[in-house]
Parts: C-alpha cells; sequence; structure tokens
C-alpha cells in the first residue's frame, strides 16, 4: 500500500482495512511508533476518538449511507469539518390547519409593516415617495392613512442623509424601517450602512446600536440598464454587523420582515421589483413570524442540493421540476437569511446529496455562492462527489438590450447543466 | 463677495432670425422625437425606464445656442433631448432607445445611458446627482488642460437635494471651475413637489453659502434661456468659476412611463401647456414678425416628422447587438 504521511517514521498499526475505498482525506490510516515504543502498546488506540462528538458523527454517516449508496461516508479528525449537523425544520413555522391567503409579496411586506407599527410606537417607515404617492411600487400602500405623516415619512433624494439620520434615530431608540426606492440607490448610503449602522455596537463595546430595517428592491428588474440592475446580497453579507435577508415567497417576506423589524441589528431586507407582483399562499395567523438566520428546504429529494435565495428561487425551483421529470431529485435550499447563513441545513443536505448547485443573480466572483462553495469544501469535503459548481449571473454589468440581458442573466438552462455535471449526466 | 443671487427675469432683446428659426426646429425635433419614444414605448419596442423631455425643450435648446460643439455636456436620465441639442444623430439615439446594435451606446446603455465623445456629451446618468460631480470634474479638466471650454452640468429640481451636489459646487467655486450648473425646476421629483422636499425652494440661492451666484430664469422662453446661458458661459469661461442657473420649466408627461400622476391635476397640466408651451410661443413670434408663414411652419414640420419617422425606421431594423458583445467593453 502506499501512503502520503506527514512525518517519516515507522508503522507501528495500520488503521484500515485490507482493501478499504474511498478512504476519506484526513482519516487515521495508521499510527507510527514514537522512539522506543513498540506496536504491542498501539493496541488500544481508538481511531474514532472516542468523543462523543465522534460518535454522532458516526451515527450521522451510517445514517446517511442508507440514503445514499455513493461515496466517501466516512467522519473525519478534521475539526472544522461538520458531521451530525441538524438541519432546520421549517414545516413548524406554519401550525397544520392554518388558514392560508393568496397574498402578493408586495401586499405581505406592508401587512409586515403595518402590523409591527400597530404594535410597536418606536417603529416609523421614511424613504422616497412612501407616504404621498404611496411607494414607488407600491409597497407601502395605505401606510400613510393609517399611520399619518409622523411615522410615514417623505424624504428628499438624499440617500446617504436619510440613512444617517434613520441610524442615528435608532442608536436613540427608535425602531426605524428605511426603505431605498431600490437598492441601487442605497449605494449613496453604505458607508452610512456599513461604517455606522454595522459597526456601532461593537466600537461602542456593545452599549448602543441600530436597531432598524433597510429595506427595498435589490437585483435585476427590467431592461433597466446597468446601473439600476444589479444584486447586493454579497456586498452585505461581506459586512459583520449586518444580518442579511432576501425572501422569495410572501409568506417568508411577511415572517421575515416581522422579525427583520424586531431583532437588535441592523437588518439588510433584499426584496426583488419582479417578486412584488407574484403570489403565495400565506398563513393567517396574529403574529405569524419566521426566524432570520434559518434557511428552508423548500423541496426536499436526494441526488443534488440547490442552494438559492430571492429571486434565484424561480429558477432553482423551475429547473428542480424539469429534473425531476428526467429522474433527477433536487433538494432546493432557499436560504431566506444570507447573513448569518445556515450552514448546518445546507451541509445536513449535501451530506444526504453529495453534489450541490447554487444559484443567484448577482456577479460570481465573491459572490454568496462562492462562500457556499468555500465552506461546504471546508466542512463537508468528503461528502462532496462533485466540486459545487455556482449558476451566477454574468460577470458583466448589466447589458440594456432585450437580448444580452437575457444572457446576463441566469437561466433555468444553465441550472439543469449544472446539476447534470454534478451528477455527471452530460 | 459681490456675486449675489438675484432673479432677473428677461426682455427678449432682438433675436436674428437664422437663430429664431434653428430653436424651433431644435425644440421641434426633439418635441416629436419624443412623441414617438412614447408610441414606440408603448409598443413593446422601447423596456425599462423612459424619461421623455416633452415640456423642457426650450431649456436646452436655449443653453445648447450658448456654447460651442467644444465645450462638454453633461446631464441625468430625462437625457434624450440634449442628446438631440449636442447635435447626435436621431437614429443613433432612437436605436440606443430600442436597445439596438445602431445605438450610441451599441444598445448595451439604454435610454438613461448613452454618450458621444465625439460631440462631447458625457452622459446619461441613471443615479440621481452623480452627473454633478461628474460634470465638475469635466470642468477641472478643461481648466487643468487650459481648453478655454466650458461645461453644461445639467441637474433636476429633486437632485439638488443630495449632498454630492453641494461638495461640487464648494469645489468648483474654490478651484474657479468653468461649470454653468442648470436645475430643471420642473416643479416635480416623481411624485415629490419642490416644496415638500426643499427647505429653500428657490433653487437658484443654492449656492450662496458657497458663493457661487445664481439665476433663476423662465424656462420655457427659449429666449430667455439663451441669454442667461450666454451671461453664465461668460462667467465660467472667463475663469471667474461657476454659475448656477434655475430654469423654471415644466414637464408635460409623466416622471416615467408608468406614473399615475396622482400628485398634480390635469388642470395644472392643462393649463400650463396652454399658456407656456415653448414651442407655441416660438411659433407665434416666427408668425408675427412673418419669418415664416403658415405653409412654410408646415413644411418644417414634415421635414421634422420625416426626420423622426427615419429614426424610428433605423431603429427597428438595426439588429440588436451581436451576443459577443455581452463580454466587450469591460475593460481595456
Ligand atoms: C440616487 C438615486 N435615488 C433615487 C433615484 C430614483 N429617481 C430617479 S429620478 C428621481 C426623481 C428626480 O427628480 P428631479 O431631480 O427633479 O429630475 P426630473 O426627473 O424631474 O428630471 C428619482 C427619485 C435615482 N435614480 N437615484
Ligand atoms: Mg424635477
Amino acid at each position: 500500500m502506499e501512503v502520503e504521511a506527514v512525518d517519516e517514521g515507522v508503522i507501528g498499526k495500520i488503521l484500515i482495512d485490507a482493501d478499504t475505498d474511498n478512504v476519506a482525506v484526513n482519516t487515521p490510516i495508521a499510527l507510527l511508533l514514537e522512539d522506543g515504543e513498540d506496536s504491542a502498546s498501539l493496541d488500544n488506540y481508538d481511531a474514532s476518538g472516542g468523543s462523543e462528538n465522534t460518535a454522532k458523527e458516526e451515527e450521522a454517516a451510517s445514517a446517511k449511507e442508507e440514503s445514499s449508496n455513493s461515496s466517501a461516508s466516512a467522519s473525519s479528525s478534521g475539526s472544522s469539518v461538520s458531521t451530525g449537523v441538524d438541519a432546520y425544520d421549517a414545516s413548524g413555522e406554519i401550525p397544520e390547519g392554518t388558514e392560508m391567503v393568496k397574498m402578493s409579496v408586495r401586499e405581505a411586506l406592508r401587512d409586515a409593516m403595518a402590523e409591527e407599527m400597530r404594535s410597536d410606537e418606536r417603529v416609523f417607515v421614511m424613504g422616497e415617495e412612501v407616504a404621498e404617492y404611496q411607494g414607488a411600487y407600491k409597497v407601502t400602500q395605505g401606510l400613510l392613512d393609517e399611520f399619518g405623516a409622523k411615522r410615514v415619512i417623505d424624504t428628499p433624494i438624499t440617500e446617504h442623509g436619510f440613512a444617517g439620520v434613520g441610524v442615528g434615530a435608532a442608536f436613540h431608540g427608535l425602531r426605524p424601517i428605511v426603505e431605498f426606492m431600490t437598492f441601487n440607490f442605497a449605494m449613496q448610503a453604505i458607508d452610512q450602512i456599513v461604517n455606522s449602522a454595522a459597526k456601532t455596537r461593537y466600537m461602542s463595546g456593545g452599549q448602543m446600536a441600530s436597531p432598524m430595517v433597510f429595506r427595498g428592491p435589490n437585483g435585476a428588474a427590467s431592461r433597466v440598464g446597468a446601473q439600476h440592475s444589479q444584486c447586493f446580497a454579497a456586498w452585505y453579507a461581506h459586512v459583520p454587523g449586518l444580518i442579511v435577508v432576501a425572501p422569495h415567497t410572501a409568506a417568508d417576506a411577511k415572517g421575515l420582515l416581522k422579525s427583520a423589524i424586531r431583532d437588535a441589528n441592523p437588518v439588510i431586507f433584499l426584496e426583488n421589483e419582479i417578486l412584488y407582483g407574484q403570489s403565495f399562499d400565506v398563513p393567517v395567523l396574529d403574529d405569524f413570524t419566521i426566524p432570520l438566520g434559518k434557511a428552508k428546504v423548500a423541496r426536499s429529494g436526494d441526488d443534488v442540493t440547490i442552494v438559492s435565495f430571492g429571486m434565484g428561487m424561480t429558477y432553482a425551483l423551475e429547473a428542480a421540476e424539469k429534473l425531476a421529470e428526467e429522474g433527477v431529485n433536487a433538494e432546493v435550499i432557499d436560504l431566506r437569511t444570507i447573513r448569518p447563513l445556515d450552514m448546518d441545513t445546507i451541509i445536513a443536505s449535501v451530506q444526504k446529496t453529495n453534489r450541490c448547485v447554487t444559484v443567484e443573480e448577482g456577479w460570481p466572483q465573491h459572490g454568496v455562492g462562492a462562500e457556499l462553495s468555500a465552506q461546504i469544501m471546508e466542512k463537508a469535503f468528503d461528502y462532496l462527489d462533485a466540486p459545487v459548481l455556482r449558476v451566477s449571473g454574468k460577470d458583466v454589468p448589466m447589458p440594456y438590450a432585450a437580448n444580452l440581458e437575457k444572457l446576463a442573466l441566469p437561466s433555468v438552462r444553465e441550472v439543469i447543466d449544472a446539476v447534470n455535471a454534478v451528477t455527471y449526466r452530460s | 463677495m459681490a456675486k449675489k443671487a438675484s432673479t432677473t427675469r428677461r426682455k427678449t432683446k432682438k433675436v436674428d432670425k437664422e437663430e429664431i428659426q434653428k430653436y424651433y426646429r431644435d425644440m421641434l425635433l426633439i418635441r416629436r422625437f419624443e412623441e414617438k419614444a412614447g408610441q414606440i414605448y408603448g409598443m413593446g419596442l422601447i423596456g425599462g425606464f423612459c424619461h421623455l423631455y416633452i415640456g423642457q425643450e426650450a431649456v436646452v435648446v436655449g443653453m445648447q445656442s450658448a456654447i460651442t460643439e467644444d465645450d462638454a455636456v453633461i446631464t441625468s436620465y430625462r437625457d434624450h433631448g440634449h442628446m438631440l441639442a449636442c447635435g447626435m444623430d436621431p437614429k443613433g439615439v432612437m436605436a440606443e432607445l430600442t436597445g439596438r446594435e445602431g445605438g450610441y451606446s451599441k444598445g448595451k446603455g439604454g435610454s438613461m445611458h448613452m454618450f458621444s465623445k465625439d460631440k462631447n456629451f458625457y452622459g446619461g446618468h441613471g443615479i440621481v446627482g452623480a452627473c454633478v460631480p461628474l460634470g465638475t470634474g469635466l470642468a477641472f479638466s478643461q481648466k487643468y488642460q487650459d481648453t478655454g471650454n466650458v461645461t453644461l452640468c445639467y441637474m433636476g429640481d429633486g437632485t439638488v437635494n443630495q449632498g454630492q451636489v453641494y461638495e461640487s459646487f464648494n469645489m468648483a467655486e474654490l478651484w474657479d471651475l468653468p461649470v454653468v450648473y442648470v436645475i430643471e425646476n420642473n416643479e416635480y421629483a416623481m411624485g415629490t413637489s419642490v416644496k415638500r422636499a426643499s427647505s429653500q425652494p428657490e433653487l437658484f440661492r443654492r449656492g450662496e453659502s458657497f458663493n457661487v451666484p445664481g439665476e433663476q430664469v423662465d424656462g420655457m422662453d427659449v429666449f430667455a434661456v439663451a441669454e442667461a446661458g450666454r451671461k453664465a458661459v461668460e462667467w465660467a469661461r472667463s475663469g471667474k468659476g461657476p454659475y448656477i442657473l434655475e430654469m423654471k420649466t415644466y414637464r408635460y408627461r409623466g416622471h416615467s412611463m408608468s406614473d399615475p400622476a396622482k400628485y398634480r391635476s390635469k388642470e395644472e397640466v392643462n393649463k400650463k401647456r396652454a399658456e407656456s408651451d415653448p414651442i407655441e410661443k416660438v411659433r407665434e413670434k416666427l408668425l408675427n414678425e412673418k419669418i415664416y408663414t403658415e405653409d412654410e411652419l408646415k413644411e418644417i414640420d414634415k421635414e421634422v416628422k420625416s426626420i423622426v419617422a427615419q429614426a424610428v425606421e433605423f431603429a427597428q431594423e438595426s439588429p440588436e447587438p451581436h451576443p459577443d458583445e455581452l463580454m466587450t467593453d469591460i475593460v481595456a
């Protein structure tokens, strides 16, 4: 047997049975004799390390073996490797038998704000055209009527200024919801978001913070060109001190926005213009919230994990649908929160499927998919049967021309191709 | 500091015949071009945002008469009129609106993002306020290179509330940059009237604390615009630094194509159109002073219409950009 060891020495004991295949990287395969030791002294070595943790790992590993008969199943002693992780179970969010209503994402967001404003006087909304015009995309429709001009405030076009005003108000006890007409314009304000909102809890040694929500449409809209079409998920997800949320469905939009408004941290809440008009089932509950930081298995499957968020979910789900027709069962995970990432849910899925494709509309370099791929590599390397593949927007500013715009955005076809590649079906 | 802001209502001085004819033609071209753009937007040939300039034609046509071809122009997303006034080809502008290969940005920029190095038109910028430091930078370079040129830097009434506008005013005055800031006060920024967004609604005074002189002008009167423009451009060109012109104007159409326009009444719009249409005003003058007959004006109308029709034809026939264009022009 040919082995590569970090140290030179004499093998005292071989830990792996003869002819074992698929030995995971970092698995101890043999023990070297220390000076003056002989091989008999190694007889009682417990290859598992004996810890409780490792016992759990092995349980998970064998459970995994049942669900998938492919490749690497061994646990590993590498401390960064996750095994036995628990996936978040989103099915408990809506109690069985709850009445559901069809509602657009736009209405769900408005209801979330209205409910929180009713129950907490400190909550107010400000932004361009949010009051009298009822919102540039009509998300704040009706709020001025119900809550009045004190709490629903039209600002001048002055993003850097009013974002800072929001942060200051949050320092001083209010719970601002700052609407950006689109997140493209939040670029004017990104200094206040990153330097003031995100860092003050830390810089003040925990004395002061900015519990608030920055929200608005993010990502590509249709045919509005380079300056109005881009995804900022990765930008904000880079920043410690921020929570970053990007819902896909109306129910998630509502439950997550309510949680975001209550959260003690600055939350970047990324909506999508194209999703505003789409309708989904929303539970009829007095106070429906969804925890931040938890992903959702939007569709379960065993063959491949597709991870996405927000608008990306439309590609992911449609691809999964088509793949099912071809006999490939994709598990689709909706991140919902991008920072912090719910890696447990993703890893648990990858342990089952051994393959992963990420989908996002943003640019590939340093994108959400890049981060997911790095973490999956670090935490579930031994479970992977193929490299993680990223489907993303192309590495260009968004073109205006209809045909180029289509090419610049990800497509269902690209998701299917990526799945075919990681399942070696292409 | 002597440069105090003041309001001036100008009496129209004698303008020569050729100049009046040109004003009329140029304004009419913008009007007809924009009407057509609105039409073909409705037909689905133009996508996304499309901000029409109808009602504001006198501002850009009057200002253009005050500069030379070597001076620079920069504005926001409401830019079709500025490009036509700069002498850019209506075909290339229209084809950019339809996102075709023959457009000024090869179809990659769209309505809000168009440029012509050739005509010294520096865009076409979609982010409110961004063009103001950029225009100031153009003037910085003009001064640095001692070209003797000036920059016309246009912005809206809503735009003047962006912080970078004041950072620009300060630098421009501090460094005596040859820039004329033209505030096109069409009374609304989307659905927000000036008085709901501006603590100082007299926008020509917005440079006072930086010692930038300012002046309010009847922006529906192309002669008044031209005269104020000449004075301001002369000021900037002679090395005295920036100048602010607040043009009182009005947009007849919605902010963009999807604007329910509940923030103002139909009567308000109709009254403006009826009482102070910039093109009607010149038309009357042309007839009253017997520069043209009704028939001759009809002839001009026809010519302009045909230019626009050709532009539309070109914009429909020009092919979509080649797919390879997706990955070009990103870095050099
Ligand atoms: C930084 C930024 N914020 C918001 C917008 C959205 N927006 C586009 S135009 C506009 C109104 C601008 O009004 P004004 O400056 O008066 O120009 P007008 O449209 O009247 O020509 C707004 C808010 C934007 N493009 N950029
Ligand atoms: Mg305006």
